[in-house]
């Protein structure tokens, strides 16, 4: 096939390429597939991160020296801390040293990292796709925010080739999920602590588990089944007793706020005591015939066009069902077909796909706190979406005029820190290979610059456009 | 929200940072001035809150017996709580709009309440999808019903071209159509160099027409906002709210500036700890409020040819949910403000607040179709005819008829 170009491989299904990538990529779909095979690839380690228990604990101590420090400086206001910055982790002993802030940078730079190790980056962008699809808002509280990174390395990267029923599971009983989506605090009404009517029930998390997660909005629930999952799902909250060590700060069935008896959701009743009930609809929501053809519509949409072929789509959702949600088997589907190569590259790379490209191509070393800041001035922050359904994908959401001037304004700033050739003629050569146009490399050629001629690179059509 | 807000002084926040965090933005399209035949050179804003803001918590009903009982622990206003600002006796104003409340007393703001799109499940994204497409249902059409106005609006002889402008970094639904609506947020990045700008539209226009546009649109906005001031900071949501309000309204005063604008701020979805009295729902009420205030203040000069719509996609669970908040519901309320509104009072038609009188049994039931309002403003405000109205702008809407007298 000669289909498969080099440049649409990067583009399309990975991270850009770095100097180099281009020229060593003769068999491009074989490279994409071998990827996929590659068990270091998706893979985030590093001796400084955490764990969502030792995570949930600093935050925790942290919130807890913070209201001390409040009670303490309202008690004496000459000791009141003067930038308010003096009560945060440097002083207080917490489980990993580091502050909140710490800890999201500490996150931001083993996924910057990752994004600059991957070959092809063709798993990174299923882990990417896969977190924006079950997404979590860091904005939503501090224990989000310091579990967000985590809820990607614990829920999502081990089964982005695995059961998509597994990553739901997993998902949906991370402590992130279950603080953001507030099921933690839902207690079933009929249930002892729904007796003694300390709380109720919460659906939210019932709702975009079945509209976002599996179903999809048209995938056939009615209000009455969102209600019957909220009641399913009552008890699976996170252990909040740091001296039971064992469950602190992890998923915890509480079986004395779990809806007892038998409940009802799509036509299904489920007798299952305690958490096999919930286990039992998740893993029927998984295999939902819906939930294939809202996961397959998804997949296409994102990674080839936003309006995508239907035959494509047909043919992702029929392999979801028949391999029983294999999402290896699905993102080689994805590769194989030939309509995934040959459609035209209409869509535009997302904020953090532009700057993931850019760091690649442009070797930069930028520090993580600077390259976060600018994902969140181009709209999208790590981790941060503005809503469950997580960031848009679809150029008309992108292709705006205000989102273009800012990312001319950051691709000015990385062109001036680039390294790599000398010669920018030569630099885009690399990065943008045989797809560069004639009136590209014009433009390249004429500039006044390095830099200039670098921003322009990474500006044109040929970088932008996926 | 609310508790993140501490973090921002922390952080080196910039004006984007608010936006994003706050997760607003806004938008605007402009219109042919005098247009719409008369002296009048009408501006209209709609506000969407997205996240579906509690009616019964932000105008509450305090004169209908059954609200206390049913909103328990979340009722304001009621016999024996704090009083809230008076309204028209049946109806309160939660005590964190002084704002709004001053407008309504002064005759320019006017209250809708137990009011709904078509739209009667529950999910956010359909329910804004209905709210901005102006269809009858969810993903009908590309195209929102404010974009559908500005193409709408006759454009005579001596009428320049109708071009846009919008404020936020990607295009909402509510402006997306054939009329060209623009974006623009103030700038933080340092600015690139208009050299680079030049080649770039240069290799653009030949290269990919849709990116020269965007593009060019992008350079054109910064320069019209280029006297916008320094950014303020550390007062997290309020500040964020009142910079786009404010940026919005600078530009729509502007004599050849745009004539309709799209705003939105998020964070209504109250499922827990709801705090309609000094919590979160009462912090974005605040800032709401303060936002509203410094429109009116900027667009002083024209103020009496404004009118904002204050919109969201659904309201919330009349009870309270076991968390202390509440759950998706249905109707709520809206808000019409600015000096040609015909304000002063509170358009409702109570559907009561018994079991059998709620909306499937649990949210305030629907009795004013949110469009029928709409229409009403958009046919006396800016004179489309109620045909267009009926057909392009909310179409299969006939038999939805335009509420009179509302504008002034």
């Amino acid at each position: 096939m000669t289909i498969s170009s080099a440049t649409t491989a990067f583009s399309r299904f990975g991270l850009g390429p770095r100097q180099g990538d281009l020229v060593g990529l003769s068999d491009p779909r074989a490279a994409l597939l071998a990827e996929l095979n590659d068990e270091a690839a998706g893979q985030v380690v590093g001796s400084e991160l955490s764990d969502s228990p030792t995570l949930y604990k600093s935050v925790r101590l942290i919130q807890a020296a913070r209201r001390k420090a409040r009670q303490e400086s309202a008690q004496s206001a000459d000791t009141m801390p003067m930038d308010g910055t003096s009560t945060g982790a440097g002083s207080v002993e917490t489980t990993t040293g580091l502050s909140i802030q710490q800890i999201a940078q500490v996150e931001g730079k083993a996924r910057l990292r990752a994004v600059k190790r991957a070959d092809i980056g063709f798993v990174e962008r299923l882990v990417a796709f896969w977190t924006n699809h079950f997404a979590v808002e860091a904005g939503a509280n501090q224990v989000v925010r310091v579990l967000a990174g985590a809820f990607e390395r614990e829920a999502i990267r081990p089964h982005v080739l695995g059961r998509f029923g597994a990553m739901a599971l997993a998902a949906t009983q991370h402590p992130a999920m279950l603080t953001y989506l507030n099921n933690a605090v839902s207690v079933g009404p009929e249930s002892q602590l729904g007796e003694r009517q300390v709380r109720g029930l919460n659906e939210n998390h019932a709702r975009e588990l079945m509209e976002l997660h599996t179903l999809g909005v048209d995938g056939g629930y009615t209000q009455a089944d969102v209600t019957s999952l909220a009641k399913v799902l009552t008890g699976w909250s996170i252990g909040a007793q740091p001296r039971q060590v064992d469950s602190y700060g992890q998923f915890l069935f509480r079986r004395q706020a779990h809806e007892p008896g038998p409940q009802t959701v799509l036509g299904t009743v489920y007798r299952q005591p305690g958490l096999a009930q919930g286990e039992a609809v998740l893993a029927d929501l998984a295999a939902n015939r819906a939930t294939a053809l809202h996961i397959a519509t998804k997949f296409a949409r994102h990674f080839v066009s936003d309006a995508p072929d239907p035959a494509l789509i047909d043919r992702l959702a029929t392999v979801f069902v028949q391999s029983d949600g294999d999402l290896k088997a699905l993102a080689i589907s994805l590769v194989t077909a030939d309509s995934a190569w040959s459609a035209p590259a209409s869509k535009l790379r997302t904020p953090q796909e532009f700057v993931w490209s850019a760091v690649r191509a442009l070797d930069l070393d930028l520090p993580p706190r600077r390259v976060m800041a600018m994902l969140r001035d181009l709209g999208q922050p790590l981790w941060d979406p503005p809503s469950p359904a997580g960031f848009p994908d679809d150029a008309a959401t992108w292709l705006a005029p205000d989102a273009m001037t800012n990312r001319l304004d950051a691709a000015e700033l990385m062109a001036a820190q680039a390294q790599g050739p000398d010669d920018p003629r030569e630099f885009a050569q690399a990065v943008l290979g045989d797809a560069m146009s004639a009136d590209t490399a014009t433009a390249i050629q004429r500039a006044e610059s390095r830099a200039q001629g670098l921003a322009l690179m990474l500006m044109s059509p040929e970088f932008q456009r996926r | 929200m609310d508790t993140n807000c501490p973090q921002y002084g922390l952080l080196h926040p910039s004006r984007r940072m608010f936006l994003a965090s706050a997760g607003a933005f806004v938008a605007w399209a402009s219109l042919p001035r005098h247009a719409y035949a008369g002296t009048r050179d009408p501006r209209f804003i709609t506000i969407i809150l997205r996240g579906a803001m509690d009616g019964l918590a932000v105008v509450p009903p305090i004169g209908d017996p059954d609200y206390a009982t049913l909103r328990g622990e979340l009722a304001i206003g009621a016999p024996g709580q704090e009083q809230t600002l008076a309204l028209d006796g049946f109806f309160g104003l939660n005590n964190a709009m002084p704002g709004l409340h001053a407008m309504y007393q002064a005759g320019e703001a006017l209250i809708v309440h137990a009011a709904a799109t078509p739209y009667r499940d529950r999910s956010h994204f359909d329910g804004q999808d209905v709210l901005e497409s102006g269809m009858p249902g969810a993903k009908l059409s590309a195209s929102g019903w404010m974009n559908r106005v500005a193409e709408a609006i006759p454009v005579g002889e001596g009428v320049r071209p109708v071009t846009g402008l919008a404020a936020t970094p990607t295009v909402p639904l509510i402006l997306r159509g054939a009329a060209p609506t623009l974006t623009w947020t103030p700038p933080e990045l340092r600015p690139a160099s208009s050299d680079t700008r030049d080649r770039l539209l240069d290799l653009y226009t030949h290269q990919d027409p849709a990116m020269a546009k965007v593009l060019l649109a992008g350079i054109e906005t910064d320069r019209l906002a280029g006297g916008s001031d320094p950014m303020r900071t550390g007062k997290g949501i309020a500040a964020a709210f009142e910079q786009i309000a404010t940026g919005s309204a600078r530009l729509l005063v502007e004599e050849d500036g745009p004539r309709i604008a799209a705003l939105s701020y998020d964070g209504w979805d109250t499922h827990s700890q709801e705090g309609a009295e000094s919590g979160r729902l009462a912090g974005l009420l605040a800032a709401l409020d303060g936002a509203l205030g410094a429109i009116k203040e900027t667009m002083a000069p024209v103020w009496g040819d404004t009118v904002i719509a204050v919109v969201t996609e659904f309201g919330r669970t009349a009870k309270a949910n076991g968390t202390d908040g509440t759950d998706h519901g249905t109707a709520t309320t809206a808000f019409l403000l600015g000096g040609a509104v015909k304000g002063g009072r509170v358009v409702a038609d109570w559907p009561g607040l018994k079991d059998n009188q709620l909306f499937e049994a649990r949210d305030l039931a629907p009795t004013i179709d949110l469009r029928a309002v709409l229409k009403g403003v958009l046919r006396d405000h800016l004179g489309l005819s109620e045909t267009v109205l009926a057909t392009t702008v909310f179409p299969d809407s006939i038999g939805v008829r335009p509420v009179d007298g509302l504008v002034v």
